[in-house]
């Protein structure tokens, strides 16, 4: 059941880094729009978001759960030495979440909206930036449980090149799923032409961001490029992922949206393979090289055991529900935005 | 500011702003329903209208409770990390089972909020009342939780380690029950008169009145008729908690010395150093009476357990006060109301009746507060009963002062949006749906 509890977790933070990902790069690509089509690229964004949009974040919930009740060691670790980026990308879940509804749902339209959507776009950028900067400080091997000083237990852990560049990886990756997100949500040739262009420009975005994360790994010791190639599922991985990332802009040109959907998505799914496989069941490196482990630190049997069933009969009534809404909304979107 | 106070007041203020949304969260889809039921029953296009406000408020609720609760799940680490891995694999199964009602209850609400016109008019309404059942699961299952720390259960506490668990065991906890129990028809009484409240005064300032007073017939019924069943719910908690947590009854009651024929104390400010209450009305044995049935048996007071394990007297009397105080005028407003109904229909339009009902708008959340407060202060100085303190459990990182800082200036800056966002909505009602025309 162990493994089917951590097959949940890997799952979740996929979905959440998918779908919650896209949610955070429609507001930065609403950020990189040029006013006059900002209208526009809002209203698209309502129609293709708005239905989904609490579902997506309830990954993240998952996430949380499955840590402290599976894996309660490693829970408690992450909020005490990554307290500091958890509560900043915190603040920007709560002001993400609530400006994107109050917009929506503000009864007059007047310049509350202009504030409403400041705090959107801002938060849609530090959220993500913060959730990559957590996930790098946790492999980092900068979390240091034998620190003397507030800055190298508290700071020093989260704040580095690494970390801070796994952040900026995560914002281009958010926002290169958001545009190839909407491009089919759109009807109108000259609408959809401007998420291509923004979508290759995410996605150069996110392979520079990418390369700066691998220089980034080599000047702090962090043996990134052993995980990613050191094995054959990493370098399968990596080779699959450089194969659709090529397919992918051969179908941008044609404008060929579920195929590019697809891609995009099965890009992420083997980034994030090829970054975990070889380090995992080791979810937080610490300084020193020790590590805190899914196998070895999980928690007793019988709680696993329970999480696992609860997951389990979980899905069977979250999947098909969530897949239906889904599919209702996305078989009229179009329609409607013609 | 000291670490330790910073960290309980921004966990209090956490608690306490996400209730309020929670309570909303979970209730007003049973209102919305109702409505919605009698808009595709009558065709009354008044109804529609109703169910359509609701529906905005409650979408702005919804997406502030979840952000605020999304945050709790967290916060419960940041600030209590000691706590949340040795209890985290305990009482996690009504987390877990929580994350798929509360999934369900989002998916649940993207169909209802958007699915106007695209559904089965009646697929479309299944869809509100799921949002509703799942909000009320949600809610029952973090009350469990909360149950299991005050009366924890599931495994054995040997020499520090926490040994044999049962998550089933623990989230059927001695106090799962009774907690879940007042804190749903809490829900509906506070969510309800504030409701009510709300539509009573619009009716008083004579806006949209016809809107408004079949908006207020429907949530006054269920605030009513919540009031009612209250007390006997408070009653079957107070006798669950003077037997599994008699330092806490004694606390709310501010109880100090063990004895026979002990008097239920009403008002008062106790005074915990001499260990007396002044200014108290005292009905004599009334709480020997009120726990046991019998106005001579004995009842323990804070007499019994050591200095460091008593909660704060002050806080959990003055709370439990306010409480029970603001709980009785509730249900003798709902008693009165549903008599007004039943014999004279007229009075319903009648000011005096409206501005009671005006006042008695943030009574149920007041009162909501207030218990949370007993039941919380009342469990110090343990986190889990009996078995860690929270001083214990606090995070060692310093400077949590700042962190409540910031908590408090966000939490205060949503409130001020999120009341002038519902002002606006209700000030705009006349003009959204002022023509009888359901479709817009």
């Amino acid at each position: 059941m162990l493994y089917v509890v951590i097959f949940y977790l890997w799952v979740a933070i996929l979905f959440y880094l998918l779908f919650a990902g896209a949610d955070f790069g429609a507001g930065i690509i609403e950020l990189l729009t040029s006013k006059k089509n900002r209208n526009k690229t809002k209203r698209t964004m309502y129609r293709a978001i708005g239905p989904i949009w609490e579902a997506n974040h309830m990954w993240l919930i998952i996430t949380v759960v499955i840590l402290f009740v599976g894996f309660p060691k490693i829970y408690s670790a992450m909020s005490v030495y990554l307290h500091i980026p958890l509560t900043i990308m915190l603040f920007g879940i709560i002001a993400r979440g609530t400006a994107f509804t109050f917009r929506h749902y503000d009864a007059v339209e007047d310049e509350m909206q202009l504030l409403y959507s400041r705090i959107f776009e801002l938060s849609s950028f530090v959220t993500p930036l913060f959730l990559g900067i957590i996930a790098g400080s946790s492999v980092s091997g900068h979390i240091d449980p034998n620190a003397n000083t507030f800055v190298d237990a508290y700071i020093y852990s989260w704040l580095n090149w690494f970390s801070v560049a796994v952040g900026l990886f995560t914002v281009a990756i958010c926002g290169f799923l958001a545009a190839i997100y909407l491009i089919g949500e759109v009807a109108d040739e000259h609408e959809k032409s401007r998420f291509i262009q923004k979508a290759k420009m995410m996605n150069i975005a996110a392979v520079i961001c990418g390369s700066i994360v691998f220089m980034a790994a080599y000047a702090e010791n962090i043996p990134l490029a052993d995980w990613m190639f050191g094995n054959t599922v990493g370098i399968s991985a990596i080779s699959a992922a450089t194969v659709s990332l090529i397919l992918l802009w051969y179908f941008l040109y044609k404008g060929k949206t579920r195929i590019l959907r697809v891609l995009a998505g099965f890009q992420v799914l083997m980034i994030l393979g090829a970054a975990t496989f070889r380090h995992l069941p080791n979810i937080i490196i610490l300084k020193g090289g020790s590590y805190l482990s899914l196998i070895e630190h999980s928690g007793q049997e019988k709680a696993i055991n329970a999480l696992g069933w609860a997951l389990l009969i979980g899905s069977v009534f979250i999947l098909p529900a969530l897949f239906y809404l889904i599919y209702s909304f996305q078989k009229n979107s179009v329609r409607a935005s013609l | 500011m000291d670490d330790f106070i910073a960290a309980r007041s921004q966990m209090a203020l956490s608690l306490g702003f996400h209730i309020i949304f929670s309570c909303i969260g979970m209730v007003m889809p049973f209102f919305m329903a109702t409505s919605h039921y009698l808009w595709l029953r009558t065709k009354n296009p008044v109804y529609i209208n109703i169910t359509k406000a609701w529906s905005k408020g409650v979408a702005i609720f919804f997406a502030t409770g979840a952000v605020s609760g999304t945050v709790l799940s967290f916060e419960l680490g940041l600030l209590w990390p000691k706590f949340m891995e040795h209890a985290g694999p305990i009482f996690g199964m009504p987390f877990s089972l929580e994350g798929t009602a509360f999934f369900i209850e989002a998916i649940a609400l993207g169909f209802f909020l958007y699915g106007w016109n695209r559904f089965h008019p009646w697929f479309h309404w299944f869809t509100g009342i799921v949002v509703g059942v799942s909000g009320l699961a949600s809610g029952i299952l973090v009350v469990s939780a909360n149950g299991w720390m005050n009366s924890p259960s599931g495994f054995d506490y040997l020499n520090g380690q926490y040994l044999n668990i049962d998550p089933i065991k623990a989230l059927f906890n001695d106090a799962w029950f009774s907690q879940a129990l007042h804190m749903s028809i809490a829900a509906f009484v506070a969510t309800g008169f504030a409701v009510a409240g709300i539509h009573a005064y619009m009716i008083l300032r004579k806006r949209d009145v016809r809107f408004h007073l079949t908006a207020f017939k429907i949530a006054v019924v269920y605030a009513s008729i919540a009031a009612i069943l209250q007390p006997l719910s408070g009653d079957h908690s107070a006798k669950d908690v003077a037997h599994r947590q008699p330092a806490k009854l004694a606390a709310m009651e501010a109880h100090f010395k063990t004895g026979k024929r002990v008097p239920l104390i009403i008002g008062g400010l106790p005074d915990a150093q001499n260990e007396k209450v002044d200014y108290a009305i005292e009905i004599p044995g009334g709480l020997s009476f009120m726990i046991n049935g019998d106005w001579n048996s004995e009842i323990k007071g804070l007499d019994q357990f050591a200095e460091q394990d008593r909660p704060p007297v002050l806080i959990t009397h003055i709370a439990f006060q306010i409480m029970v105080g603001l709980g009785m005028f509730m249900m003798l407003l709902g008693i009165f109301y549903l008599f007004v109904v039943w014999k004279k229909k007229r009075w319903i339009e009648q000011k005096w009746l409206l501005w009671l009902f005006t006042a008695a708008t943030p009574m149920g959340f007041i009162a909501v507060e207030a218990g949370w407060t007993v039941t919380e202060v009342g469990r110090q100085p343990w986190i889990i009963y009996g078995i860690m303190r929270t001083a214990d459990a606090v995070t060692p990182m310093p400077g949590i002062a700042y962190s409540f800082y910031l908590y408090t200036a966000v939490y205060i800056s949503l409130s001020v949006i999120v009341t002038f966002l519902l002002y606006r909505q209700i000030k705009m009602v006349g003009k959204l749906y002022g023509t009888s025309d359901a479709n817009t």
